[in-house]
């Protein structure tokens, strides 16, 4: 069975093969406003609308931190656990501003991860079709979006 | 760098046909210290080469042949040779097809003692 699944089609193979390669347990692709693209792993629409808020917040804090301390961003973050380690990487496409949040555990290494994302982030970039850019969310529209993100991720 | 890690490194790359040398850390795949001729990809070798080793590690475990002393892959445009070293750490060389594969396993093992 596809563990991998997406809202928007151009995301599947670079991703498919992102995965494959790095040995991520759990991948979401998302906007800043933590709308999700595509997924790997998730099994149940609660995780991914958690994971996907918490990446969001934990990148729009940090770049925050950075902007207090007059960096330009922080590009990568990484949380090293006992078990499994977090990744979060954003970048510019030309559909906007994206954040990939990784799970990856012992069979895979932030190294590796780090290696790959750098090859997702060409991937997405070369496949991204240009002419339409994430809409803001808008609070009246927001509950529908998600329900239908949610169903293309899970087909339900 | 650390001059000790840079003196470990010199002696491993000093041997005619290194293309380079690294130290990494096994665990994360990420590079320690280095010392690479142009156009090594170094990221890319510290995370496979890390990554290659915990496999080998795993194999040797389960058929009971204890830690890997040495792994040596041999290819046709160049050859890879990773030392594991104490705390984790890995000795990674890279070079010629050709090179003095003795030679550079023993200042690899030297470099490993000395990081320790």
């Amino acid at each position: 069975m596809r563990q991998t699944k997406a809202v928007e089609a151009w995301t599947l193979e670079p991703l498919e093969q992102f995965v494959a390669e790095s040995g991520a347990q759990l991948t979401l692709l998302m906007t800043p406003a933590g709308q999700v693209l595509a997924q790997h792993g998730f099994t149940r629409a609660v995780d991914v609308m958690s994971a996907a808020a918490l990446g969001a917040a934990i990148v729009a804090s940090s770049t925050e931190i950075a902007r207090l301390l007059d960096e330009p961003g922080f590009a990568t973050l990484n949380h090293q656990g006992v078990k499994h380690g977090i990744f979060l990487g954003d970048f510019e496409s030309p559909r906007g501003r994206l954040l990939v949040l990784v799970v990856y555990g012992p069979d895979s290494s932030v190294g590796l991860v780090q290696l790959f994302f750098e090859e997702l982030v060409e991937g997405l970039v070369a496949a991204a079709p240009a002419e339409e850019r994430p809409q803001a969310v808008l609070a009246a529209n927001f509950e529908d979006e998600l329900n239908q993100s949610l169903a293309s991720l899970f087909g339900r | 760098m650390s001059t000790r890690y840079q003196q470990a490194l010199d002696s491993v790359t000093r041997v005619r046909g290194v293309r380079g040398a690294m130290l990494v850390a096994g665990e994360d795949g990420l590079i320690v210290a280095e010392a690479l001729m142009e156009g090594v990809r170094g990221k890319a070798v510290a995370a496979l080469a890390a990554s290659l080793q915990k496999r080998f590690r795993q194999a040797m475990e389960a058929a009971a042949a204890g830690n890997p002393h040495f792994l040596h892959l041999q290819g046709d445009g160049g050859t890879l040779i990773v030392v594991p070293a104490p705390d984790g750490i890995l000795v990674v060389a890279v070079g010629a097809p050709d090179m003095n594969v003795g030679l550079v396993r023993l200042e690899m093992l030297r470099a490993a003692e000395a990081i320790a």
